[in-house]
């Protein structure tokens, strides 16, 4: 039997306010356990929440930016569950009047043609704490410094139909959230993690089959897996003659599988209410139209100006206008350097091949986008060859400095002097008799090939330095002399 | 409308309270009682009245976002039963 699977992706995007989103307390990431949870966020008796502004401007700005509907009146719900690092008992969140109603994302597929994806809706809550379950015999360690931290979950239609193109849907988000500027996006502190709910039905079939949801996903390459994993499993279960239970389960990135989490029997019963201690939430018009202002260029947009203002390929314009600081760092390059393609070349070649190697974030970049649109310049006008750079730049990434610098203290300045490398020239052909002889007894058209032995070594024997089109036109003249 | 025993195990299950047996009879019949009065009420007609989510005919102020609680860790944490290298200690709790 052929079979579908149907997809929809929750994804909790941690918004990037200074404070929480009930509380004055900090949300900053990494400080020591529970120095950053005030009264409020430990749900003391006689404590009441108030809601960050900012918090309501960053879902605002999301809504707008998926072409959403924006909740002109919000209302904060309580969804009720027991967890120890949910010390009031119940989550703040946002059930029946969300803040961002339904909007769409277009995704790119493998094939280049774009597919729409539903947001059924986008609301806000807050985080819970972290419970430490291995460290103490018998006991669980709870740090609430992230209870209260702002989340956006965002939520869409099941309109996905692979592992493939759920990574797709998640990266767009990702990049939409980072572009705004509303979340860091880092996926290892937990700031963008996702669910995943799957389910498979024979194909052409209307209805759904039974969905499991999968937790906490956060890596891409993760979400790929545990949707591939879920997938397999399911129709393993199904054509065994067994039945899909609905139930939340887990991904195990070691054993690349996911797992039952919670049984059928604790179903969650959240009991979801208006929040009285919140009132509703009213923007009108006036307060949108002054957050559509400040909305920054989103990736779509910026792709689509990378291929007009810079000639770039489809494929170059959409990794570069993906993340906000990598097409920040390029524009700064290629304007330095005067020449986009060389530009995007670097970006995406030596400066990420460093990054990955490193695990380094392009905002941490040791190498500052001056930095290299100041060596690239050096290619351009020929002071030093492009793999010379390569070398120059390993030293900018490893001991800092700039091109110039680097140039005259390595002493890598490329030889264009003639004289200098007729002189090297010539030892190498007086050094290379049986080549000579090759060359002179070759077909006169055959020759261009043999000049690469030569070539090798007198770059070699320059170091490097010598300017490649001026050994061949040198190399060539002396040996067609010799043929004569 | 009427709750039985299994109505209030559950939930008082789900609010985490210990419940003495005796007393079962009595919360299934007041706890019906309050259910008995919102039936009451449902019998208001509501139709064209916009639900409200407050009962407070008010709109959220807002907070400018801007750190203002310093670290009180000692004090909150005095009046916690058991407390280790900074973290509350609670009972093992493993999903």
């Amino acid at each position: 039997m052929q079979w579908e699977a149907v997809i929809g992706l929750e994804i909790h995007a941690q918004l990037s306010t200074k404070s929480k989103i009930f509380s004055g307390a900090s949300t900053a990431f990494g400080a020591e356990p529970n120095t950053q949870a005030c009264a409020v966020d430990l749900a003391l008796p006689g404590t009441l929440p108030v809601f960050n502004e900012e918090a309501l401007r960053n879902a605002v700005k999301f809504g707008l930016a998926i072409d959403a509907e924006i909740g002109r009146t919000s209302v904060f719900d309580r969804k009720n569950y027991f967890y120890p690092d949910l010390p009031k008992g119940y989550q703040t969140s946002q059930l029946f009047h969300p803040i961002v109603g339904v909007g769409h994302v277009d995704i790119t597929q493998d094939d280049g043609t774009t597919k729409r994806v539903g947001v059924t809706r986008a609301h806000l809550e807050e985080d819970a704490g972290k419970s430490l379950h291995d460290e103490f015999p018998g006991m669980t360690g709870i740090d609430l410094n992230r209870a209260g931290t702002p989340l956006l979950e965002i939520v869409s239609e099941p309109d996905i139909r692979s592992a493939k193109e759920a990574v797709a849907y998640a990266r767009n988000i990702h990049s939409l959230v980072t572009s705004l500027g509303i979340c860091d996006g880092n996926m290892a502190e937990g700031s963008f993690r996702c669910d995943c709910n799957v389910s498979i039905r024979p194909k052409g079939q209307e209805e759904f089959g039974t969905r499991t949801e999968t937790k906490n996903i956060n890596s891409f390459r993760f979400i790929e897996r545990a949707i591939i994993g879920e997938i397999e499993r399911q129709i393993d279960v199904i054509e065994d003659g067994g039945r899909i239970v609905q139930e939340t389960r887990l991904y195990d990135a070691n054993k690349n599988e996911t797992r039952s989490m919670r049984s059928k029997e604790e179903a969650n019963d959240y009991r979801y209410f208006p929040c009285p201690d919140l009132l509703p939430i009213v923007i009108d018009e006036e307060y949108i139209e002054a957050v559509r202002a400040t909305l920054p260029e989103l990736p779509d947009a910026r792709k689509a100006r990378f291929i007009e203002q810079h000639s770039l390929s489809n494929y170059d314009a959409m990794v570069l206008s993906a993340d906000r600081n990598l097409a920040e760092y390029f524009e700064t390059v290629a304007t330095a350097c005067t020449d986009a393609k060389l530009a995007a070349n670097w970006v995406m070649g030596e400066l990420s091949k460093l990054l990955n190697q490193n695990d380094t974030a392009i905002a941490d970049s040791p190498v500052s986008a001056d930095q290299l649109g100041g060596l690239l310049v050096r290619i351009k006008d020929d002071t030093i060859s492009g793999k010379i750079a390569k070398q120059v730049f390993e030293v900018m990434w490893s001991d800092g400095g700039s091109a110039d610098e680097i140039i005259d203290a390595k002493g890598l300045k490329q030889v264009t002097d003639t004289g200098a490398i007729e002189g090297i020239v010539d030892e190498v052909i007086a050094n290379a008799d049986k080549q000579v002889a090759q060359y002179q007894a070759a077909e006169p058209d055959k020759r261009g090939k043999m000049l690469g032995f030569f070539m090798g070594q007198v770059m070699k024997a320059s170091g490097g330095k010598a300017n490649p089109g001026a050994v061949t036109s040198i190399l060539k003249q002396k040996l067609d002399a010799l043929c004569d | 409308m009427a709750l039985d025993r299994t109505d209030v195990e559950k939930i008082a299950h789900l609010a985490r309270l210990q419940i003495d047996e005796q007393d079962i009879p009595q919360y299934t019949e007041t706890l019906s009682d309050i259910l008995d009065l919102v039936n009451q009420m449902q019998a208001v007609d509501t139709t064209n009245i916009e639900p409200m989510a407050n009962s407070l005919d008010a709109v959220q102020r807002l907070r400018a976002d801007v750190v203002t609680e310093t670290n009180s860790r000692d004090k909150l944490q005095g009046v916690a039963p058991a407390v280790e290298a900074g973290l509350f200690q609670v009972p093992k709790v493993i999903e």
